[in-house]
């Protein structure tokens, strides 16, 4: 397997409260891996451990690594938003900026400053909500707030906003948990679509969605990694006793 | 109707009933002082209220002369507001920002927070004695520049904090999806916090002046009084917190009609400004996540 991300005896406590113990697992390049899991097993913390967004809680310990290509994100000289930069994070429920859908989109480029002048920036800013599927709808009112759009369209522009400062890694985290049945449907095919460009990594509680989507899965329980796998293997014949009862709907 | 009828006689209802009272006759009093000062300042500033008052300077002495008008008085309140809000400014919005951003819920930050509490309390006739000591040590005289300092320091921690309360308000999720893009903290706190804050800081900045203006007696003796328009920071000034005393304190009947134009006219630049105010943050509200 070509590994874009390997996580190495990870721990990580919220105060005396360990919720990840001992993880180790590795997540394909350019595929689609599904975390999935009970309720509080420890997915949002071990996908949040991805993208060093973990230590934005007070009181949270970590120890371990989580290397990109070799390199430990939580190494000393590593620059925290050069991490965030390569890894990029949709959220549960879509946030857009306090700004214009044009602005939304240019903020990330601007603060790495990533384009030379205006014109590259329209130029990109059109690219990015295009591939995102939400340029035929906004691209007349590109300077009305960007709360004026609906939910599904927010999760849209947050998808081309994360896209826009040229990650490697996109983290959803529930990323269609909020939104109506339609919505959900165009997030997960947009992530189909960009799965041969990006290492994805989703967490979900959804098996229906977890199947449509896995290229890889991870099955997590009281803070361990019980399985991980190619979703095949998992899904068809899964060795442990525990993720056969998960899939099987005894949890 | 059956069961549902409401029972009004009920303890949880009569309750409801009584506070809804309490609620209303409070705010019946604050409304009605604010319209009773109202009132008493237009009922006798009114009539001394002409071109003159707010055109030309006085004629024959504040404190005794009945002729020209306060423009002395009018301009220097500007000048000192608005060049200590400034200064105000300068200083409250990176500790705000410090706060939010670095300190947070800490120790030394709720150690800062208490410290400007303290500081809002203080009356404003500490402040001007104060601003006399230091303006000896440092041997200036009473001044526009000297009222201006002061003022910038009261308006400083009711600033700071009006500014602290509104951005601690500041919806998480926003700030996590700046830093998933790879943003540092300042760049948080500069271009997605105040974006955000933008109308409750105007807010904030509004209150300062609000105090600064109206002040007395710190620039009593900072800024001092004169009847001429302020030309330069280094000479004293005039302002109409002292117009409204000095006049008010005369004993001729037409000088203290003149008081209460004074007075209503610093109430109509507060309003002035405050309505100014509600509409630029409204418009700034635009791209605010609710």
């Amino acid at each position: 397997m070509d590994a874009h991300i390997q996580v190495k005896d990870l721990n990580v406590y919220y105060g005396k409260q360990q919720a990840l113990k001992n993880v180790n697992i590795e997540i394909p390049k350019n595929q689609i891996t599904v975390i999935m899991g009970p309720s509080g097993c420890g997915k949002t913390t071990l996908l949040k451990s991805l993208n060093r967004f973990l230590e934005l809680t007070d009181g949270t310990q970590i120890t371990g690594e989580v290397l990109l290509d070799g390199q430990n994100i939580y190494d000393r000289e590593v620059d925290v938003t050069e991490v965030r930069k390569v890894v990029g994070l949709l959220a549960q429920r879509p946030s857009p900026l306090p700004m214009s859908i044009y602005d939304n989109v240019a903020y990330g480029m601007h603060i790495h400053r990533m384009k030379a002048d205006r014109k590259d920036y329209r130029a990109a800013v059109q690219h990015y909500l295009e591939i995102a599927g939400l340029w035929e709808e906004v691209q007349k009112r590109l300077h009305d707030p960007a709360t004026s759009l609906s939910i599904g369209q927010q999760q849209r522009l947050c998808l081309a906003r994360g896209l826009a400062v040229e990650p490697e890694i996109i983290l959803g985290d529930e990323p269609t948990s909020a939104l109506d049945p339609i919505s959900s449907q165009n997030i997960e095919s947009r992530l189909l679509d960009l799965k041969d460009q990006y290492t994805t990594v989703i967490v979900t509680h959804t098996l229906r969605q977890a199947k449509r989507l896995a290229d890889y899965v991870i099955y997590m329980y009281l803070g361990e990694v019980i399985e991980a796998g190619s979703a095949q293997e998992v899904f068809n014949n899964p060795k442990h006793e525990r993720t056969r009862a998960y899939l099987e709907g005894q949890i | 109707m059956g069961f549902l009828r409401k029972k009004y006689w009920q303890r949880r209802h009569l309750m409801e009933a009584f506070m809804k009272l309490v609620m209303r006759v409070s705010l019946v009093i604050v409304t009605g002082s604010l319209g009773l000062i109202l009132w008493i300042v237009i009922v006798r500033g009114l009539p001394a209220l002409s071109w003159d008052m707010v055109t030309k300077i006085p004629e024959g002495g504040y404190y005794m002369g009945k002729g020209g008008g306060i423009l002395n008085a009018i301009l220097g309140s500007l000048y000192l507001a608005a060049g200590g809000t400034l200064l105000a400014m300068i200083f409250s919005v990176p500790i705000a920002m410090y706060l939010k951003t670095y300190l947070g819920d800490s120790k030394w930050g709720n150690y800062v927070r208490l410290s400007l509490d303290v500081l809002w309390g203080i009356p404003s006739i500490v402040y001007g004695a104060f601003g006399f000591t230091l303006m000896i040590a440092l041997g200036l005289r009473a001044s526009l520049l000297a009222g201006i300092i002061v003022l910038g320091l009261i308006e400083l921690p009711i600033m700071t904090r009006a500014m602290d309360e509104v951005i601690r308000r500041m919806p998480v999720d926003l700030e996590h999806a700046a830093l998933a893009l790879g943003s540092t903290k300042f760049e948080v706190a500069l271009r997605v916090v105040t974006r955000q804050m933008l109308p409750g800081i105007t807010t904030a900045i509004l209150l300062g002046f609000g105090r600064g203006i109206g002040d007395a007696a710190s620039v009593l003796f900072t800024a001092g009084y004169t009847d001429r328009i302020p030309t330069s920071l280094m000479r004293p000034t005039a302002s109409l917190p002292l117009a409204v005393f000095f006049q008010l304190g005369s004993p001729y009947p037409e000088v203290q009609q003149r008081g209460y134009a004074a007075a209503l006219i610093l109430t109509i630049i507060v309003l002035a400004v405050s309505l100014g105010s509600r509409w630029l943050s409204a418009r700034l509200n635009k791209y605010t996540v609710k």
